[in-house]
């Protein structure tokens, strides 16, 4: 039996909501704890780029660091075989971690649309690439085109640029009236202006709105994309396209636990509590709103598992600020419904088990569609074809069991619930 | 830590710069593809960030490890399609 670690908070996910409740959980004598499956700390946002931590986190780790909380990564959380027990697993094997509190930053992952062309090598999230070159991959001289929607698209175009990457397409699917709208609502957010302005002067003459790609093709691997414009369809020579629409939460860890959700969402009271007592939840998972709704959420949550709720309740303001902004977001970006139309019979829907379009055709729910085809039901356990099949079909997203990654057989011969 | 570090990636031996995922490394390396898919199409990094799982390479002879979540070690030897 694995021994069991105790914490009186335990965060999940080091990302901005996790590092900011981490710190704000500690009170000077509690035990606070801090895992994370990626190899650094960060999330997706500051993830280190070659090589170099963001400043930010550095500054947060090391602040961590000296009260004692160290940033445990590479720990997946894959199971909650009892009430306030985790199991995590390692490249080493899994380990139990018992807590009082739970704070959730599990964060988000991009939506991914199918289309033709899109399991093509070198077809990738946009901020799939970017965390790609940012782990060390090459751009240079690469000709990419920068695709799907949201505000992510213009910062990845002007970070491949920064790094010798040639993009050579910018397609936002949101219509131009939208997203003047929401250059207007940035106004009342100071802090994004000089972000919004660099990125608008870096790459904001490239931007195609009302344009988004509708086939990418090649040989072995990403050659060229056609993309459909407010002018015409007109035919791109790449080698990378980075496609993705926006972000959906990861959640799998809080419906695991039995947290009440909405659309995916998960819910949470004033003080980011879930409806499970002892869970809280900040960040992306309770609803896409960006770094500084992460942080804020995440510092509330931290102040009010550590039993601070005067605190916490200072900080909401802040928060109902960004609530706005994440607001404005989801319907500025929000897919269009011809993004459906761009799936073809032969047009691969779940990756992982191969499916096609077609073989989806007769499912009316997910969960047939699993039963008949597999769909969803690969090792990514539909993270990818989830959203996907949800945009598409309908479909709601089906229940969720441990492991919540696949893990190495032998971490499941010492599963039994533990009473230790 | 060395700066830089040395992997071999079926036949290939490339230096990449430390800190490089595996999978950054399989494509600096000139390959697209980490893997074939059940029916035997060539799959690479979809995600970037460990949800996928199309990277999945074998890594000194763990079979489907997620390439993009496994910083290089200097000796390591990948292999695609494994």
């Amino acid at each position: 039996m694995p021994e069991v670690e105790k914490y009186d908070v335990l965060v999940v996910g080091a990302g901005p909501a996790g590092l900011s409740a981490a710190f704000n959980a500690f009170t000077g004598s509690n035990r606070v704890g801090l895992i994370d499956d990626n190899p650094a700390a960060g999330g997706q946002i500051y993830r280190p780029s070659q090589g170099k931590t963001h400043p930010w986190v550095g500054m947060s780790v090391a602040l961590l660091d000296k009260v004692g909380i160290t940033v445990q990564c590479g720990l997946s959380a894959v199971d909650a075989p009892d009430p306030g027990i985790l199991a995590v697993q390692s490249f080493n094997g899994k380990r139990l971690l018992r807590y009082e509190k739970l704070i959730l930053c599990t964060g988000a992952r991009e939506l991914f649309l199918p289309f033709p062309g899109w399991t093509l090598p070198n077809a990738m999230g946009v901020g799939g690439l970017q965390a790609l070159v940012k782990s060390g991959l090459d751009v240079a001289g690469r000709r990419i085109v920068v695709a799907g929607s949201g505000p992510l698209l213009l910062a990845v175009a002007d970070y491949l640029k920064k790094h010798d990457g040639l993009v050579v397409g910018l397609f936002e699917q949101a219509p131009m009236a939208s997203l003047k709208q929401f250059g207007l609502s940035m106004l009342g957010y100071p802090s994004k202006w000089m972000q919004g302005l660099a990125l608008g002067a870096s790459v904001g003459r490239m931007l195609r709105a009302d344009s988004w790609v509708v086939e990418a093709g090649g040989r072995s691997r990403v050659e060229w994309v056609k993309a459909r414009t407010p002018k015409g369809e007109e035919q791109i020579e790449c080698e990378y396209l980075a496609c993705a629409y926006g972000f959906v939460p990861s959640n799998e860890l809080a419906v695991l636990l039995g947290c009440a959700t909405r659309n995916g969402f998960v819910t949470v009271d004033d003080l980011q509590q879930t409806s499970i007592a002892n869970v809280y939840c900040a960040g992306e998972p309770t609803g896409i709103g960006g770094v500084d709704l992460s942080t804020t959420e995440g510092r509330i949550a931290g102040l009010a598992a550590s039993g601070r709720e005067d605190q916490a309740r200072s900080v909401l303001g802040r928060r109902e600020r960004w609530r706005q902004f994440a607001a404005n977001l989801d319907t500025t970006f929000a897919p269009r419904p011809e993004l459906k139309d761009l799936v073809t019979p032969e047009t691969i829907v779940c990756r992982c088990e191969d499916v096609t379009a077609a073989r989806l055709s007769s499912p009316d729910c997910g969960r047939a569609a699993k039963l008949h085809t597999r769909c969803g039901m690969g090792p990514c356990q539909g993270r990818i074809c989830g959203p996907a099949t949800k945009f598409l079909y309908g479909w709601d997203q089906g229940s969720v069991r441990p492991p919540l990654y696949p893990v190495p057989i032998a971490a499941l011969a010492d599963s039994e619930p533990t009473n230790g | 830590m060395p700066d830089k570090i040395t992997v071999k990636i079926d036949d290939t031996t490339i230096v990449v710069l430390a800190g490089t995922s595996v999978a950054a490394a399989i494509l600096n390396s000139g390959r697209a593809k980490a893997r074939r898919s059940v029916i035997g199409e060539a799959r690479g990094p979809l995600c970037g960030m460990g949800i996928c799982y199309e990277c999945r390479a074998s890594v000194d002879g763990v079979v489907h490890v997620r390439s993009c979540m496994v910083p290089c070690a200097d000796g390591m030897v990948i292999e695609t399609d494994a």
